[in-house]
């Protein structure tokens, strides 16, 4: 299992790859915005996004939508972990097609359940 | 203070303006036009001038205001750390540098405990399946004497384990100074926000009274009404409070499974 996780903020990937690594996925990555982020998946064969939403360059948003335009990449699950929390912004990133939202800050027990649920509804 | 000069320089504006009037109509009652021209010329000016010294006011205020912004450091070190940074904004740098340092500290210290503390449980596991053949009288004595062996290396380990654990649970408790230097940089740039705030208020007022005295009238512009969702985000929301505001993962999960999710 290959993931990918997007966030501005160097202290909060780590904090995510640390987690994840605790639920047994070992094989991560790191990118920094959607820039970053959208040719790693191209290119990559990743299974998994976990991605932050506002940040600078190409936002988490963004990214949702150029995966779900991208033929190679619309079925890619996501998972956006993000201080945004607006009943708004949560609708319209489930419009867009996420697969689970955990609001910042949040626990190791969130991100391990939503993780989970994404593969159960995915497998 | 600043009010009684406002009212002080109202009332001298008053009087200068009441004695032009005045001259202005003698003059004209006189049939004298270039005397009149003057008067209207100088009752001009004392408005103009009383504009210019407003605005001089508080734009003095304001560079105060800036040039008051400074932290005093408590010793040297500290000093030569901030007397480089002269402007708000270097300041906020500074704070997520030392967050960000101290965060990443914290996480080092953490991954190098973690792994000690998960090997003593798996070594006190594996002794104390042992542990219990003994006890049910399952074991050799070439085993007996090996576990022996196991159980001193154990303590051993346990002494040092649990001072590694303890040094870097102090150092991680250390590593949480920062919040002591960036709430005091925080603060100061909190109450320079709010100065300038208060100075753009009177601004404003000022700017409303140039435009009632010049009779100046702008087009109403309309505020721009934001529509939907920003693809670009909005940052933490600090009032959850608030009604279009979840408060926590339970009310995102109960919209989302509202949704259908």
């Amino acid at each position: 299992m290959k993931i990918l996780v997007v966030d501005d903020f160097s202290t909060m990937r780590r904090i995510v790859r640390n987690l994840l690594r605790d639920l047994g996925f070992n094989n991560i990555e790191e990118a920094d915005d959607g820039n970053t982020a959208l040719p790693m998946l191209r290119n990559g064969k990743f299974d998994f996004l976990v991605t932050d939403w506002n940040m600078p360059g190409m936002s988490g948003m963004e990214l949702l939508q150029a995966v779900r335009a991208d033929e190679n990449l619309k079925h890619l699950p996501i998972l956006m972990v993000t201080a945004e929390a607006k009943r708004d912004q949560i609708v319209a990133a489930a419009q867009a097609g996420v697969n689970g939202y955990v609001v910042k800050p949040f626990t190791a027990a969130v991100l391990k359940d939503k993780i989970e649920k994404i593969f159960e509804r995915v497998e | 203070m600043s009010e009684l000069n406002r009212e002080d320089i109202t009332e001298e504006v008053a009087e200068e303006l009441k004695a032009h009037a005045a001259g202005l109509k003698e003059a004209l009652d006189q049939g004298n036009i270039s005397d009149a021209m003057q008067r209207i010329a100088e009752l001009g000016e004392v408005r103009d001038r009383s504009l210019y010294r407003e605005v001089g006011r508080l734009t003095r205020s304001l560079h105060e205001a800036l040039r008051n912004f400074e932290i005093k450091a408590e010793n040297r070190e500290q000093q030569e750390e901030l007397s480089k940074m002269a402007d708000a904004s270097d300041r906020l740098d500074y704070v997520v540098q030392l967050t960000s340092r101290s965060a990443n500290r914290t996480m080092d210290l953490v991954e190098d405990t973690m792994p000690v503390a998960s090997n003593l449980r798996e070594e006190a596991n594996a002794i104390r399946e042992d542990w219990g053949r003994l006890r049910r009288r399952e074991m050799k004595p070439s085993e007996f004497r090996e576990l022996y062996q196991r159980i001193d290396a154990f303590l051993d380990r346990i002494v040092s384990d649990s001072d590694r654990l303890h040094g870097n649970l102090s150092e991680i408790l250390l590593a949480q100074d920062f919040q002591d230097l960036t709430g005091q940089v925080i603060q100061r740039v909190t109450s320079l926000v709010k100065e300038v705030e208060d100075h753009l208020v009177k601004l404003m007022v000022m700017a409303s009274d140039v435009d009632r005295i010049t009779g100046v009238v702008h087009d109403q512009e309309e505020g721009s009404q934001e529509d939907g969702v920003s693809s670009k985000g909005e940052g933490p929301q600090i009032d959850d409070s608030q009604q279009d505001v979840v408060s926590g993962q339970d009310e995102v999960d109960d919209l989302l499974s509202s949704l259908g999710f």
